[in-house]
């Protein structure tokens, strides 16, 4: 089990967190094992938002919880693909991947087992023992994904997990996660830029006002891809295709267009 | 002509050049004892100086040959040194991490830092008289303070986020001490290390000089006493010497932690 709920949330950052204000009234509730992303101009504060429920962040008004226990701080429950990787520099991309489950205490054999697992997976194969600095960004990137997937934790939270990839293996990145999280569901918090990729990933998208970050809007997409049957088609143009997904990619466009053009004026 | 900031120098100009420095000096300093402008028994030349060293690796002086002095002096600074690197690392780390800690231990450690390893001889002296304990622990003041400091500095500047990560991987507390802050810190602590080796054998030295009754320092001390320049100077130069090459291995680490991608 894992609901995430943000209750009246608001946080702002600076003297006593009186400075500058950040994110305000964050409602949202997202159900166990649904798969919610969030799209929004930058700077919006999606990642702030991610932070408050990894633990790293606390909000400054109002309350984020867990399974109905407040967030005080970090835990292997709520795996964290990090924006800018967070990769250890000192260790090879297997320990890298195995840290997590040596700290769960799990036996040697079995880890290398689901070490070996996560990185077929990532398509990591051959770099077992290459430091991140001797790897492309994607690759670290699919190392970062591949470290918290391999906690199998209740909780995946995400943060532009598919930016640094190039269109084809992001697209092979996103079949795969769809695959996983058909097999494997859990409650999945993804944040991204790609209007694409969050229809198609996504149960339901939250699109969010430019700063101070608000909940503008929350889309449906589950009952859209349930209605029209999206999950027949395994590959992703096939999808794209479709005109219930054009339909929802443009209004959510449509939408972000408007904060922007807000911001820029 | 071009100026120092606009080309490299080549390897083999740098040498050449190094080469010219030393020669300039030796020559200006055997002419000058030559000369006889400065009395002989004040400055030797640096054959005199070379020949003695030579002669005191064979003919004990002050109770044994220069490599038994030298012996015990690399001894008792071995000791003072990893003391100070095993105390000043772990403590640096955990001050670097613990806030309480570091508010709790940085106002001792500030103003005792400020003191002179080689004004602690008093107590060495009080404490062990002759014995090995007087010069280590004038050592280990000299060598704690940059272990410590560079392990604290290293501790407090790790990226945020690989902390973060760490914790999201459930890394206990403790262990986020081996496993981040100390291989993130390695840089600063081989940094620390140096400076730390160079402090250290510059206080064993001093050290020597009065608490102790074997050592490089000792036979200087002697050699004083009998007026015999050529020894005081030998001593010197295998002084600089031994501190030269604990640099080297020093930097040798220094370059295979940057190899290892650690820097
Ligand atoms: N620790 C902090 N201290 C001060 N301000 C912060 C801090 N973290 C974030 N902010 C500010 O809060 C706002 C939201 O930041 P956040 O990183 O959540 O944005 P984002 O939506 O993830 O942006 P992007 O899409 O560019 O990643 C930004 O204006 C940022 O400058
Ligand atoms: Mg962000």
């Amino acid at each position: 089990m894992a609901v995430i709920t943000f209750e009246g949330v608001r946080k702002s950052f600076g003297h006593n967190g009186g400075g500058f204000l950040a994110l305000e009234k964050i409602d949202l509730t997202i159900a166990d094992k649904e798969f919610v992303a969030i799209v929004g101009p930058s700077g919006c504060g999606k990642t702030t938002c991610m932070r408050m429920v990894a633990g790293f962040e606390f909000p400054t008004a109002g309350t984020v919880n867990v399974d109905g226990h407040r967030v005080t701080g970090p835990g292997p429950n709520r795996a964290v693909v990090f924006q800018q990787f967070a990769l250890f520099p000192w260790k090879t991309v297997s320990e890298n991947i195995a840290l997590g489950l040596r700290n769960k205490g799990v036996e040697k054999l079995e880890r290398e087992k689901r070490v070996h697992q996560a990185v077929e997976l990532m398509g990591l194969e051959g770099y077992e023992g290459a430091f991140p600095h001797q790897l492309s960004g994607g690759m670290q990137q699919r190392v970062a994904i591949a470290r918290a997937y391999v906690l199998e934790p209740d909780v995946l939270l995400m943060d532009e997990p598919f930016g640094a990839l190039d269109a084809q293996t992001r697209t092979t990145m996103q079949e795969e996660l769809v695959r996983i999280a058909r097999r494997n569901p859990r409650t999945v918090l993804f944040i991204t830029h790609a209007v694409e990729e969050a229809v198609y990933l996504a149960d339901r998208v939250v699109i969010m006002t430019r700063r101070p970050g608000r909940i503008k809007e929350v889309i449906d997409i589950r009952s859209v891809r349930t209605a029209e049957k999206w999950d027949k088609y395994e590959r992703i143009e096939d999808v794209m295709d479709l005109e219930s997904f054009v339909h929802w990619r443009t209004h959510i466009w449509r939408s972000l267009r408007e904060e922007k053009s807000g911001q820029d004026r | 002509m071009a100026t120092a900031q606009t080309t490299a120098l080549t390897r083999f100009q740098t040498l050449f050049l190094g080469t010219i420095g030393i020669l300039l000096f030796l020559g200006i300093w055997s002419g000058l004892s030559l000369s006889g402008l400065v009395p002989k028994q004040f400055l030797p030349t640096p054959f005199e100086i070379l020949s003695k060293f030579v002669q005191l690796l064979s003919t004990p002086f002050a109770g044994g040959t220069l490599q038994e002095h030298l012996l015990s002096s690399v001894l008792r600074f071995a000791y003072g040194f990893f003391l100070g690197a095993a105390i000043g690392i772990p403590l640096g780390l955990m001050i670097g991490w613990y806030r309480l800690l570091d508010e709790i231990v940085s106002p001792i450690f500030d103003a005792l830092r400020f003191i002179a390893p080689i004004a602690w001889v008093p107590f060495a002296a009080l404490w062990f008289g002759t014995g090995i304990g007087g010069p280590i622990l004038i050592i280990f003041a000299g060598a704690f303070p940059p272990c410590l400091i560079n392990a604290y500095r290293g501790a407090r500047f790790v990226n945020r986020s690989l902390i973060e990560a760490a914790q999201m991987l459930g890394t206990s507390n403790t262990r986020i001490i081996t496993e981040v802050l100390l291989p993130a810190s390695t840089a600063s602590i081989v940094a620390g290390l140096r400076v730390s080796a160079g402090l250290g054998w510059q206080s064993l030295i001093g050290a020597e000089l009065i608490v102790a009754s074997t050592g490089v320092g000792f036979m200087m001390v002697q050699a004083q006493l009998n007026i015999s320049t050529s020894i005081v100077m030998s001593a010197m130069l295998a002084i600089g010497l031994v501190g030269l090459c604990i640099d080297i291995i020093l930097r040798w680490v220094e370059a295979a932690v940057r190899r290892r991608g650690l820097a």
